[in-house]
């Protein structure tokens, strides 16, 4: 406990940090999106942190809440061996700034998040799709698209090629919610 | 309107060309748009995704132990190491530990698994560049291995072996005394495959040299496992964040000093070495004991149990229908896979399934610095580089 007073307060002076946490001994920060660039930068640079290898960036949707989806990164610092997670949360009409400029590595992370979630990350070099499909339109991993997606394919013997149709499901999908008496 | 011919601006444009998707040397359906000078690369743009299957939403529908076997299907040849990290996951949001002896047979089958995935690797990356022999060889050795993954599991490859909470089964009698004999033979195996690569003087030219990668630039691309080490950064995390039982063997990192293929090449080699000596030590230190833990509310009944008693009945129902109920929370898992760090981000609301599961492939970090390595190579080096890479698409498009 007192070390996580003395590392809290410590980053809570040097960063705009909204809040912090430990879960399962992992320290997640919470800042804004628009102090996240300088977060990161100052993260990856600072003597007595230096988060220098960004792991991964994931999207999160919470569905129903006011800022439903959160941008998680993901920092490893070779020297201290440590983990860090950087959280920021926005909704479907604010962007958030890339990292690109400070983590190279940020780019193919930040475009599976635009494709999966849509989220928007402004000063990307090359915003494109990247794992759905050429002109797939939606944004598969958010919590309202549903898992059997809106169109099939299949190949047409009479047109000779593959064409896209909406779904049909001779059963409704099903989708088991246990009330757990544990 | 007449264009006359001193007019003419002269337009050099660079040769574009589609490799793949379906390229025996793409390793798996990779379409690499290639902006070629001559034979030189000029930029390499790969389109991934055409293996996507939704894993990660597939996984948010369903339960805990549904959402395990797709871990064997990420990376298709480096199965129960993603099981395990999984696994790990799962365990520390729900906060349990696993015997002793579950650990061993988790350790001993992880490196069995990398093996399994560095002779793929070697084996098929010299096969690019042209040496067929290796890979007849590897397959060999590689078969036998999966033979122990099916008599432990009952699956030559997707194994769904190592579960939250422990194995699922215990080691079936003379597993060891025949991964013993394996141990034994293969370093001759190895040597062999060496004997043909290491100091051949086409696999040097083709390998020495070529996608080379500087440690600073390893760390910005956010390389991890082989590719980090190649350019000398000694970092392992078996050795720096240990998991399961890697506190209690003994093992040296290989590590490069000049960051190409050939660097990398060796420590694939010598990384088999030294899961073979980890394998002798799980076979010596290898604990008797239970391999679940005792908590039946995350981990199956014995049949025996099962057929005895009511309760374990009720638990066997209630594990195999609703799963296991996890608190809410987050975790990033992070464990060394043969190919790099694989990491899987768990939340949970506190329901029977995962709210989110982020899968982190290392191949993914890797395939995007494709471009920076291969930039100013031959056509045929990018082919040696997706060697290096050790790319599967499993994983990678996810």
């Amino acid at each position: 406990m007192k070390l996580f007073n003395k590392f809290s307060q410590h980053l809570t002076n040097l960063l705009p940090i909204i809040a912090i946490q430990q879960i399962k001994n992992e320290w997640i920060i919470t800042v804004l999106p628009e102090h996240l660039l300088l977060s990161m930068n100052f993260l990856k640079k600072h003597i007595g942190l230096q988060y220098s290898l960004l792991s991964c960036i994931s999207g999160v949707d919470f569905l129903g809440k006011d800022y439903r989806f959160c941008v998680s990164y993901d920092l490893l610092s070779l020297t201290f061996a440590q983990r860090l997670r950087v959280k920021a949360f926005l909704n479907e009409i604010t962007p958030i700034t890339s990292v690109v400029s400070v983590f190279p590595c940020a780019n193919w992370w930040e475009r599976e998040v635009w494709d999966m979630y849509g989220i928007f990350f402004e000063n990307h070099p090359d915003l494109r799709r990247i794992l759905s499909d050429y002109g797939f339109e939606g944004y598969p991993m958010r919590k309202d698209f549903p898992l059997y997606g809106y169109i099939e394919l299949r190949y047409d013997e009479n047109h000779k090629r593959i064409v896209a149709e909406p779904v049909e499901f001779a059963q409704e999908f099903r989708y088991f919610d246990f009330e757990t008496p544990w | 309107m007449v264009i006359k011919k001193d007019q003419l601006v002269k337009q050099l444009k660079s040769f574009t060309i589609n490799f793949g998707p379906q390229h025996p040397a793409a390793h798996g359906v990779l379409r690499l748009v290639l902006e070629l000078n001559g034979e030189i690369v000029e930029r390499a743009d790969p389109h991934i995704g055409l293996l996507h299957r939704g894993t990660e939403k597939l996984i948010e529908y369903k339960t805990y132990l549904q959402a395990l076997p797709y871990f064997d299907r990420l990376d298709y040849v480096s199965m129960m190491a993603q099981e395990q990290t999984y696994s790990l996951a799962v365990e520390k949001l729900i906060g349990i530990d696993v015997p002793e002896r579950a650990q061993y047979i988790r350790v001993l089958f992880c490196e069995i698994t990398r093996i399994l995935n560095h002779l793929l690797a070697v084996g098929c990356h010299a096969m690019d560049v042209g040496a067929m022999t290796p890979m007849m060889w590897a397959f060999e050795e590689r078969e036998k291995l999966m033979e122990f993954y099916e008599r432990v599991s009952g699956a030559r490859m997707h194994a769904a072996y190592v579960r939250p909470g422990g194995v699922a089964q215990d080691l079936p009698m003379g597993l060891l005394d025949d991964i013993f004999q394996f141990v034994e033979q293969f370093p001759l195996r190895l040597d062999e495959v060496e004997e043909l690569l290491t100091t051949n003087r086409i696999w040097k030219e083709r390998l020495v040299d070529i996608g080379v990668v500087t440690a600073q630039e390893a760390i910005d691309w956010g390389f991890s496992g082989v590719m980090l080490r190649g350019s000398g950064l000694p970092w392992d995390l078996r050795k720096m964040q240990p998991y399961d039982v890697y506190e209690k063997v003994e093992f040296d990192i290989p590590v490069g000093t000049n960051g190409d293929c050939f660097d990398r090449y060796l420590i694939r080699v010598e990384e088999m070495r030294q899961s073979l000596s980890i394998i002798r030590q799980c076979l010596n230190l290898m604990p008797k004991g239970p391999i679940k833990t005792f908590n039946k509310k995350y981990t199956n009944p014995s049949r025996i149990e099962m057929k005895q008693s009511m309760e374990a009945l009720i638990h066997h129902f209630k594990y195999f229908t609703e799963g296991i109920n996890v608190e809410p929370g987050e975790t990033y898992a992070a464990t060394e896979a043969p190919k790099g760090e694989f990491g899987v981000y768990l939340i949970s609301n506190g329901s029977d399934r995962p709210y989110r599961c982020k899968i982190k492939a290392p191949g993914f970090a890797h395939l995007q610095a494709l471009n920076n390595m291969a930039k100013g190579h031959m056509i045929a080096d990018v082919v040696t580089i997706i060697g290096t890479q050790d790319i599967v698409f499993g994983e990678i498009d996810r």
